[in-house]
């Protein structure tokens, strides 16, 4: 992998800032076989080295609290927009595997020694299963409301079923038609953190609009967030969640869990009961009762301080 | 043979008609790292509508994407591109595009009307649970097409029995037509052979099922 020059444009400045917030100390591009990675940096450069992955839909300027606090526990944290999200590139292919290449490309442009990894939701179980493919590359994983648990199915009947797979189907393919001409919708700043708000109901408005100054750009006619529009919530294909979770018992670092137990839109409702059964030998289970899926931006002090006192 | 370019989201697709005529088309699906071949094949001379063939992402002349991602569902979203072209068509997908045939078929049962799956290459996929987990990778240098991410990645992918049962069933239940889906392969990796089990779906010589389909 080779760095390209460093992102002129990738320093947006939000208009106010957010309290506890702070930009990312470095930005460069990685080159993550052909797709451009866009990459940040907290911390002394000389300070050893951490992975931290974000979740679906959001961007690594989300951990704009979270990440500096690592950063003053002595860590140089390393994180980057996922391909389609942030500043990243959008790309005709979008797949699970290929997030976590792009994942070891970062690494690759970091460091070749092991190092903790630290995910948040998608970016959580992303970074678990690049531990799995490499565990020489990890010295730690902290997974971060990112195991996925089985949703209770509703009770319906087959023929409903079938109806509801069929609507599924033809909506994603009428999505995937669709996507050629797909844009974002257009606002103001405060109009994107009120449609964000929707993903994000525990999150304040204020944080919200905050990094809507980063994950959106400004057009001519109003800002748009940056992610691709052709990437879809949710979705369907052949996983099991009961793959990865009995993948989870044999995980070969030290292991940190962290669950929010407040059930919402985006959260994977995974309870500490259908975990616990899965957790390797040593390792840790903290729970937030009065927290939902965005735990490190909820309770970040307390996350952080969970997070160093695991690595120390 | 002439083509024309469908437009699927990022992508440049290659759709060659390899017969002209009026009529329900033949839609032709190839296998892992092929593309639609040059003429008409000789044992699917006998369709008496129009044959067209679909190169997928990738391969033949549609275009080849930066940095891999591929998943048989994207190319189920490929071949439903051709098929809003043509309104509606017979499948016959070979290997690779036998899957992809079984997905399209299931989910757009009103508009495919019947689906034939044949052996060749990338039919097995990477079986029916998730291997251990490796990160793809491959030589950029690679001669593309085909893309050298598409030949790592499919076949690798995971294709559970229950999974592609479930599409067969909806092809079964919402098409209306018997036999929805026929299969006229020698493989049988475990997807395959749990579709040659449910009701609905007949196992038939090439020329036995493309006869059913065009009087129906």
């Amino acid at each position: 992998m080779s760095e390209l020059a460093t992102p002129a444009a990738a320093r947006p400045a939000p208009e106010d800032g957010y309290p506890g917030a702070h930009r990312p100390d470095r930005r460069r591009w990685v080159d993550a076989w052909g797709v451009r990675i866009a990459t940040y940096e907290w911390g002394s450069a000389e300070a050893p080295p951490l992975l931290l992955a974000h979740g679906g839909f959001d961007f690594a300027g989300t951990f704009d609290v979270f990440a500096p606090l690592l950063a003053a526990g002595g860590w140089r944290v390393v994180s980057w927009d996922h391909r389609g999200h942030g500043d990243s590139a959008h790309v005709a292919l979008y797949s699970w595997d290929a997030d976590v290449r792009d994942a070891l490309a970062v690494l690759d442009s970091t460091t070749r020694r092991p190092v903790p990894f630290v995910g948040h939701s998608k970016g959580g179980a992303v970074l678990t299963q690049l531990v799995e493919a490499c565990p020489h590359r990890a010295s730690h994983l902290v997974n971060l409301d990112g195991i996925p648990a089985r949703r209770p199915l509703p009770d319906v009947a087959d023929h409903e079923r079938t109806r509801m797979l069929a609507a599924e189907l033809s909506g994603w393919l009428d999505q995937r038609a669709r996507a050629a001409e797909k844009e974002r919708r257009p606002g103001t700043l405060d109009e994107l953190a009120r449609r964000r708000a929707r993903m994000n109901p525990r999150l304040p408005h204020a944080w919200l609009r905050y990094i809507a100054g980063i994950g959106a750009r400004q057009d001519a006619d109003g800002w748009r967030w940056k992610i691709d529009p052709a990437l879809r919530f949710g979705g369907f294909g052949p996983w099991r969640f009961d793959w990865s979770l009995q993948r989870m018992a044999g995980l070969p670092v030290p292991f940190l869990a962290i669950l929010g137990l407040v059930p919402e839109e985006m959260g994977w409702g995974t309870s500490p009961d259908a975990v616990r059964p899965y957790l390797p030998p040593g390792a840790r289970l903290e729970t937030f009762g009065d927290s939902g899926h965005f735990v490190h931006i909820e309770k970040p002090q307390e996350v952080a301080a969970l997070v160093l006192d695991f690595l120390r | 043979m002439s083509h024309v370019l469908l437009r699927h989201s990022k992508v440049k697709l290659a759709l060659h008609q390899l017969a002209p005529g009026p009529g329900r088309a033949l839609l032709l699906l190839h296998g892992l790292g092929e593309r639609t071949p040059a003429r008409l094949p000789e044992e699917l001379a006998s369709w008496p509508g129009p044959v067209f063939g679909l190169d997928f992402t990738g391969h033949g002349l549609s275009d080849v994407p930066t940095g891999g991602g591929y998943t048989a569902e994207i190319l189920m979203a490929d071949a439903d591109t051709a098929l809003r072209h043509l309104g509606e068509a017979t499948l016959v997908g070979r290997g690779l595009g036998a899957y992809v045939a079984l997905l399209l078929a299931g989910a757009r049962a009103e508009r495919v009307r019947g689906a034939v799956l044949r052996d060749g290459p990338g039919l097995a996929g990477g079986g029916p649970r998730p291997p251990s987990p490796t990160v793809v990778a491959v030589d950029r240098a690679a001669v593309a097409p085909p893309d050298p991410f598409a030949l790592a990645e499919l076949s690798r992918d995971v294709r559970p029995p229950d999974y592609a049962t479930s599409f067969a069933r909806l092809a079964v239940q919402l098409s209306g037509r018997a036999p929805a889906l026929s299969i006229a392969a020698v493989e049988r990796p475990p997807w395959l052979q749990a579709v040659a089990e449910e009701p609905g779906v007949e196992e038939l010589r090439l020329a036995e099922a493309l006869a059913g389909y065009a009087r129906a």
